[in-house]
């Protein structure tokens, strides 16, 4: 569904991502594990084309055509959404419009669904603002029922658990596999090994490259041995080299 | 005036207002308190058991003196709807409003201008709000698309002991024109001031808000908020002015200006002052374009830019 290749970003003279390859298969939630700074956030930023971020090389492709070019509307209307790891704050927009407009018209029922898959009641927030009077974890929660309401072709998720209270984190872990379960692809960037177990596949990335891919407990087993107690964050060596 | 019977300027008033949005079953509603003005004339005027409204035409709009009984709680909006219909007029309403202690009212006016090309309204309230009274007022204007109207609101608002007086004037359909908005309000104790505006200006609009708040009384507060969004080559300026003379007193002065494109300008000055050292005024501007991560949010839903910015925008007038 999704192949990036050889990806790369430099800003400033300082490469960013560099030469980053990755496969997302349809069906799938992939987990992105890495340290802080090892460019997860970026990644996420140029497969969704926000923040400015033009890859320096490099394609993706998604569902075999590259779309490096294309604005974010249009990766979006091909089925590519995000989820912020810290999401914006809109005044005057109420959750319900949010949902209706996330989920092509989403009724009012549809809308108190996704919100009851993130834990959250649907009569206490569906006429609130999602402004600052809303908690961090309030709006992520809103943030993946939004996700929930579009229903994507791949839902790229940018560090869901961050701030979100152990109550309703296995809430959000259950709305992550259940949109999974009713069709969508999912990179899920985390920098928790207990998160990346819900994925099939696991990359675990470190200077903005994929260093190591494969099934979650190994992968993620590896990368607390390894990572976790790195001396050299952030300047992969090879892997050999590394063991 | 020539070719405008009553009947037919009351009707033109109700298709206008309707066609702003407006309810038109709520003006011919018997359990309703209204006032319709047309230029200078009163097409409507009617009471309820709390309210008292006297009208006295003038040469060039209508003196009006609106009394809320002592310990009334009105349970309906009134409605108040001030307008000109044709291309050029002007229009100067005197208010008078009296709240008596312990009195209730939301009172919800609708300008109407729609065919504006040299129009002037002009609106000189002078507002007191008794002891525990609750005086929720609210002002939105239609404009049609010429914008060849001045609209100049001033009101200086008493709040007694204990009482609310909430306000929000919007201005976000049709071309604003021109615009010198000033309210100012004075607290005593324990009283509670909230100062809203909204604006949307477009083409070559020119807008002055100006609110000012003194919290004279132990424990009063104040709110002194604008949202304000400028395209083309609009251009607006926001004075927001709260004093804090009275142990206690807390105040906010909030202010947005979004500007849309190159050529729109927004300037905004919040001025804060403490009077007594128990006192605390804060305040926070923010003036720029509209957040680029609120419109990529909102693309990577699906909404194309300009429909991000429609949205955006429709929010922070809502």
């Amino acid at each position: 569904m999704l192949e990036v290749e050889n990806l790369r970003l430099t800003l400033n003279g300082n490469s960013i991502i560099n030469d980053l390859s990755l496969h997302v298969n349809q069906g799938e939630i992939h987990g992105i594990l890495g340290e802080n700074g090892t460019g997860k956030t970026t990644v996420a930023n140029l497969i969704m084309g926000v923040n400015n971020y033009k890859p320096t090389g490099g394609r993706i492709i998604f569902q075999g055509q590259d779309i490096a070019d294309l604005s974010v509307s249009q990766r979006a209307k091909r089925g590519i959404t995000l989820a912020w790891q810290e999401p914006s704050r809109i005044e005057g927009l109420r959750v319900r419009d949010y949902l209706k407009l996330s989920g092509n018209n989403a009724d009012a029922e549809q809308a108190k669904h996704y919100l009851r898959m993130v834990g959250l009641e649907p009569g206490q927030y569906l006429d609130r603002d999602i402004d600052a009077t809303l908690s961090g974890g309030e709006r992520k929660r809103i943030e993946l029922a939004s996700v929930l309401a579009m229903q994507p072709k791949l839902a790229i998720l940018d560090e869901p658990d961050s701030g979100i209270d152990i109550v309703a984190l296995p809430l959000i872990l259950n709305g992550i596999v259940e949109m999974n379960r009713q069709g969508s692809s999912v990179l899920l960037i985390t920098h928790s090994e207990k998160m990346a177990e819900i994925a099939h596949r696991v990359s675990i990335l470190c200077a903005g490259k994929i260093i190591r891919t494969g099934a979650p407990l190994e992968t993620n087993q590896w990368f607390k041995d390894n990572c976790r107690t790195c001396p050299h964050i952030n300047e992969p060596v090879d892997e050999d080299e590394r063991l | 005036m020539i070719g405008y019977s009553v009947e037919k300027e009351y009707q033109g008033m109700i298709d206008a207002y309707e066609m702003a949005g407006g309810d038109r079953s709520v003006l011919q509603s018997k359990e309703v308190a209204k006032l319709v003005i047309h230029e200078n004339r009163v097409l409507s005027s009617d009471g309820v058991k709390g309210i008292k409204i006297e009208t006295e035409e003038t040469e060039s709009g209508v003196n009006i003196n609106f009394l809320v009984e002592e310990g009334a709680k009105i349970p309906r909006p009134v409605h108040l709807c001030f307008g000109i219909l044709p291309q050029e007029g002007l229009q100067e309403i005197i208010l008078k409003v009296n709240a008596q202690d312990n009195s209730e009212v939301h009172v919800i006016a609708h300008c109407i201008f729609p065919n504006a090309v040299k129009v002037i309204h002009k609106m000189d309230a002078d507002i007191e709000i008794g002891n525990n009274a609750k005086f929720d007022y609210k002002e939105t204007h239609y404009h049609g698309e010429s914008g060849g109207i001045e609209v100049i609101p001033k009101a200086r608002v008493k709040v007694g002991k204990g009482g609310v007086w909430q306000s929000t004037f919007t201005l976000s359909q049709g071309l604003v024109g021109k615009l010198d908005y000033d309210f100012e309000v004075f607290c005593q104790d324990k009283a509670v001031a909230e100062l809203v505006v909204k604006v949307y200006g477009k083409k070559s609009d020119d807008i002055k808000v100006w609110e000012k708040i003194h919290l004279n009384g132990i424990g009063a507060r104040g709110l002194a908020k604008s949202r304000l969004v400028l395209s083309d080559k609009a251009k607006a300026e926001v004075k927001g002015e709260t004093y804090g003379n009275a142990p206690y007193a807390r105040g906010h002065v909030d202010c947005i200006e979004l500007v849309n494109g190159t050529e729109a300008v927004a300037r905004a000055i919040p001025i804060v002052s403490v009077t007594n050292d128990k006192a605390k005024i804060t305040h926070e501007a923010a003036i720029g374009s509209i957040d680029r991560k609120q419109i990529e949010t909102l693309m990577a839903r699906g909404l194309d830019e300009n429909e991000a910015v429609d949205v955006i925008v429709r929010g922070i007038l809502r």
